[in-house]
């Protein structure tokens, strides 16, 4: 199998690369010099996640033991018991996070589609607006949102964390749902429309299904986000909201490394998993072929 | 016609509202606090933010400047590496680790730098265990250098995947003609690459500065102590003293320095849409 491709290696560096093969020799220093510089950038990368693993299985650990004393899963048992904060801060922030989906798709799918379909005046202003959030540092933003909502009386409620996450989500469930729109086949919605099928009928049989992996997409991005979401709800939702980030934050600053460390571990399993199942979409060389 | 108008801006509308609302509002409300005095509209404020906090505003600009050269050194080395070297596997591994910080979030990275970082931590148990310090030497990141090592090490794997994506897009025969005329790696890449992708480049760059004039967790929690940077002092005028004023004319302040950024960054997106709708169109 390994001299199968090696094999193919070569008969395309050959045929494609002539130049290359002359030009850069792939030499044993050359070589070493790229794999050391990549184990220091693996290193950099992969000891602070490291430290955090063990930290989570630590029992204790003080200086100057540079490994952790004692290992186990007392902490675990902590953070897993359902009266922990840890579980009631579990359910809060995935409550938080799947309302948020389901208010950035309520009002996404309708402006995608528009966006999408129907010719709209000032339409790339629309779509700027809905990319302002991302352009600007927004912690001044989430204070003014703050001192509104004070006085809406929506501070330190899930409704309030949600509308403040749901407003970030929204740049990417807009911009994602108007491509998703965008490559539907119009002429299978006209055939439709033809063959008697109403407009509301032609858009839940015909063109929702085809947009439907973009529409899936965005809901990820807007799940992670708001999972993730530290600094609006720190503003609006402390002290009474308590999502997982603001847990992590609290049981950091007490100097409780353990429980911080196994929050954070627990913020990490959608992350890393996400990134495993787009793996393929995030290629380089797919990501090159977005936006032609 | 008109009914379909109407139909179409119904559609948005809902969006638009939430837009405005949280956004657009609270971000001129801030704008408007910034300046409001007791007695109309004056400089009050940011005379006591720059009395204040000048220090820190030096301090943030320092370290955002510092932390986007040492992204852009990175991820065009990485970035370079991956579209130039000769060996597959290499090019495989370091594909497979550069990118794990992109979807670990900023509380996570911070909390990790925290344990990884400290005058205690793995880093320099570590170094201490190969003899390179002594305990002696042992000093905490837990400063700026802290903030720029957590800001490099989730930025640079965000600005890498636009960068790489940008030069996997180039024509290779255009390397290759370099190539075979005799330059070298170091000279294709300065000569050839870079300045065909150099839009991304600052793209890359303009969102992750934002994205760093942005974050409270890492200041937070890994910049203890003064001087801090600018997120966490509006945290704090906010939390301690209910002062918007100040808060607000220092967020004015990080505006500033991002807001020419950001009008480059709207140029070229838009520059880029329209692409993508010509492309669409044909």
């Amino acid at each position: 199998m390994m001299q199968t491709a090696s094999h193919e290696d070569s008969v395309i560096e050959g045929s494609a690369g002539k130049g290359f093969q002359l030009r850069f020799p792939a030499g044993i220093a050359g070589v070493a010099i790229q794999a050391l510089l990549i184990l220091l950038l693996a290193v950099a990368i992969f000891g602070p996640l490291l430290n955090l693993l063990l930290w989570a299985v630590a029992e204790v650990w003080y200086f100057p033991h540079k490994l952790p004393v004692t290992y186990g899963t007392k902490y675990w048992e902590q953070v897993f018991s359902p009266t922990s904060d840890a579980f009631s801060s579990l359910m809060t922030s995935v409550i938080i996070a799947l309302t948020t989906v389901f208010v950035c798709l309520l009002v996404s799918v309708p402006a995608g589609y528009a966006l999408a379909r129907r010719s709209m005046p000032v339409r790339a202003l629309v779509m700027l607006l809905f990319l302002m959030p991302q352009a600007f540092p927004n912690l001044a933003v989430y204070m003014n949102i703050a001192r509104l909502f004070y006085e809406l009386g929506l501070n330190g409620t899930i409704a309030g964390v949600v509308l403040v996450h749901a407003v970030h989500g929204l740049v990417f469930s807009v911009w994602i749902t108007v491509a998703a729109f965008s490559g539907v086949d119009e002429d299978l919605e006209k055939a439709a429309r033809n063959l008697g099928a109403s407009p509301l009928r032609t858009f839940f049989t015909i063109t929702l299904p085809q947009a439907l992996p973009g529409i899936l997409a965005a809901s990820i991005f807007v799940f992670l986000e708001s999972l993730d979401e530290f600094t609006g709800t720190f503003f609006v939702g402390a002290p009474d909201v308590i999502t997982l980030p603001m847990l992590l934050y609290n049981a950091s600053m007490e100097g409780n490394y353990q429980i911080a460390s196994i929050t954070a571990l627990i913020l990490l399993v959608p992350s890393i998993l996400f990134m495993l199942v787009v793996e393929k979409f995030m290629r380089p060389e797919m990501l090159a072929r977005i936006g032609k | 016609m008109n009914q379909s108008r109407t139909l179409t801006l119904l559609m948005v509308v809902p969006a638009l509202l939430m837009v405005v609302g949280l956004f657009v509002v609270p971000l001129l409300a801030s704008m408007e606090s910034a300046f409001a005095t007791g007695e109309g509209y004056g400089f009050a404020h940011f005379a006591k933010a720059i009395e204040l906090y000048g220090r820190d505003i030096l301090y943030t600009l320092g370290i955002v400047s510092l932390s986007a050269v040492l992204i852009a050194l990175l991820s065009i080395a990485i970035g370079g590496t991956l579209t130039l070297s000769g060996n597959r596997r290499l090019v495989a591994v370091l594909a497979a680790v550069y990118r794990w910080p992109l979807f670990i979030p900023f509380i996570v990275a911070a909390q990790c730098m925290r344990t990884f970082l400290a005058k205690n931590g793995l880093m320099n148990n570590a170094l201490m265990s190969a003899d390179v310090i002594t305990p002696l030497e042992a000093v905490s990141f837990l400063d700026w250098s802290g903030i720029v090592f957590a800001f490099v090490w989730k930025q640079t794997a965000f600005a890498t995947l636009m960068i790489a994506g940008a030069m996997a897009a180039m024509e290779r025969s255009q390397i290759q003609a370099a190539a075979n005329l005799g330059a070298g790696k170091a000279r294709i890449l300065f000569q050839i690459i870079l300045p065909q992708v150099s839009g991304t480049v600052g793209v890359a760059l303009i969102l992750s500065i934002v994205t760093m004039l942005s974050v409270l967790s890492v200041p937070l929690m890994i910049g203890t102590g003064t001087p801090t940077m600018l997120t966490a002092d509006m945290a704090f005028r906010i939390s301690s003293y209910g002062d918007y004023g100040v808060a607000n004319a220092l967020g004015f302040i990080s505006w500033l320095m991002t807001a020419g950024l950001a009008w480059y960054y709207l140029r070229f997106s838009m520059r880029n849409q329209q692409q993508s709708l010509k492309g669409g169109a044909a």
